[in-house]
């Protein structure tokens, strides 16, 4: 590969885009050639830059307030217009409904919320196993591990090494989980890594339970103020095994 | 009944999205107020035209409306904005080096005029990608372009970024204003 068509694939490969070969021919040069590495290696230091500069802006609350209380509406005003019997049949559904609304949207909501925290920690989980993204610390000292992300993160998360009980503390990471920010703490199971994402709570926050994405299972707690949620291609039963660990 | 089904799937399909709207229009717009404006348009418009919408990326969907909104509002209230096509322009070859680069990252409030001092077109394929983790193929589904016009445009805004955090603050600063 020449530096030019190198300079082509290098935001292609820093974006993932390459296919395999294409990543594989483009990582042989890297090797041979120091100037493409470091025009990468500047690629990649502006990626932190921005990163570490947490420039994404969730929505305001009040934004968030406005528009599930202010639901668009089309037909429900309309409906008891055409005053045939099925459409009163719809009216009183839609009463009833509307009792039983602030209790099913609720639920609703939360679980859309959790299956938009599985995708996401699922990603992320992927992400981190690409090469040297597993770990922005390494290290099994929670002594190391915990203080690393006083300023980085908002809130202290609690990290402890299970090595004991067959969780060996492998480091942590810094992560973004559908926009917000998570420690993730990294965890072996026999030859598996488990990354546990720790959160602060919001007033959607999922609710606990389980599940299976692309081949890797997922799990989701909460305790003390925390959303948790541990992704890992090791038993469902491990996972288990680990949560209550941080129970 | 089908309007609390079709909101019940709007809901569903739609507003996990929201922080994506937001964050789009807020750096489109450089404004927050306006954005928030701009997502609830958006939000009403999708949700009038989601019957078009049975499947496939929703947040791609809902971001192609909300730069929509956020394009026609810009035509209306900022007129001097340039909201032209991306010209292919030779910019200037020298990337700084990455050293030039972290004495700038320190400085959070530098980054974000940094990015907001980009043209339009390369803040909104860079957010989509940096901020939003776009694949190409999903910012040339949301900006109606090219994939190739993308991958060359994000170079191009990548460059122009790396620049203006490593020229020296006052340069920079008269080059905002």
């Amino acid at each position: 590969m020449s530096c030019e068509l190198a300079a082509i694939h290098l935001h292609a490969y820093l974006d993932g885009e390459l296919d395999a070969a294409g990543a594989a021919n483009f990582e042989q040069h890297l090797r041979a050639c120091p100037e493409c590495s470091s025009a990468l290696a500047a690629e990649q230091s502006l990626r932190e830059t921005l990163s570490r500069a947490q420039l994404y802006e969730r929505a305001p609350g009040r934004l968030r307030n406005h528009i599930r209380k202010n639901r668009p509406h089309s037909s429900v005003a309309e409906a008891p217009k055409s005053a045939t019997w099925q459409w009163l049949a719809v009216a009183a559904v839609l009463v009833l409904a509307a009792l039983l609304g602030r209790e099913l949207v609720g639920l609703f909501h939360a679980r859309s919320e959790r299956s938009v925290l599985a995708l996401a920690a699922v990603d992320a989980h992927l992400r981190s196993l690409q090469p040297g993204h597993l770990t922005d610390v390494p290290s099994s000292d929670q002594h190391t591990v915990k203080p690393w992300f006083d300023g980085k993160v908002d809130f202290a998360p609690t990290v402890r090494d299970f090595a004991a009980d067959g969780f060996p503390l492998i480091g942590g990471r810094l992560d973004v989980l559908a926009g917000r920010t998570a420690a993730a703490l990294v965890y072996g199971r026999r030859k598996h890594v488990v990354n546990v994402f720790v959160m602060e709570s919001s007033n959607a926050s999922a609710p606990a339970g389980a599940g299976e994405l692309h081949g890797y299972h997922w799990l989701c707690w909460q305790k003390d103020g925390f959303t948790y949620i541990a992704v890992s291609d090791a038993a469902p039963e491990d996972l288990l095994q680990l949560r209550d660990l941080f129970l | 009944m089908p309007d609390a089904q079709e909101r019940e799937r709007f809901e569903e399909c739609v507003l996990p999205h929201l922080d994506a709207a937001f964050n789009l229009a807020r750096w489109l717009l450089r404004d927050r107020s306006n954005a928030e404006d701009a997502t609830q348009d958006a939000l009403l418009r999708a949700f009038r035209s989601f019957a078009s919408f049975r499947a496939g990326d929703a947040r791609a969907w809902l971001l192609q409306i909300v730069r929509n909104c956020c394009y026609t509002w810009l035509k209306g209230n900022r007129p001097h904005d340039d909201l032209s096509e991306i010209a292919d322009d030779d910019m200037p070859s020298d990337a700084p080096s990455p050293e030039a680069l972290a004495i700038a990252s320190h400085d959070g409030a530098r980054i974000v005029r940094a990015l907001e001092a980009l043209p339009l077109h390369f803040r909104e394929i860079l957010v989509l990608r940096e901020l939003e983790g776009c694949s190409y193929k999903e910012i040339a589904a949301i900006t109606s372009r090219p994939i190739g016009t993308v991958m060359s445009a994000l170079a191009r805004a990548r460059r122009q970024l790396r620049e203006t955090l490593s020229e020296p603050r006052q340069k920079e600063n008269s080059r905002v204003l």
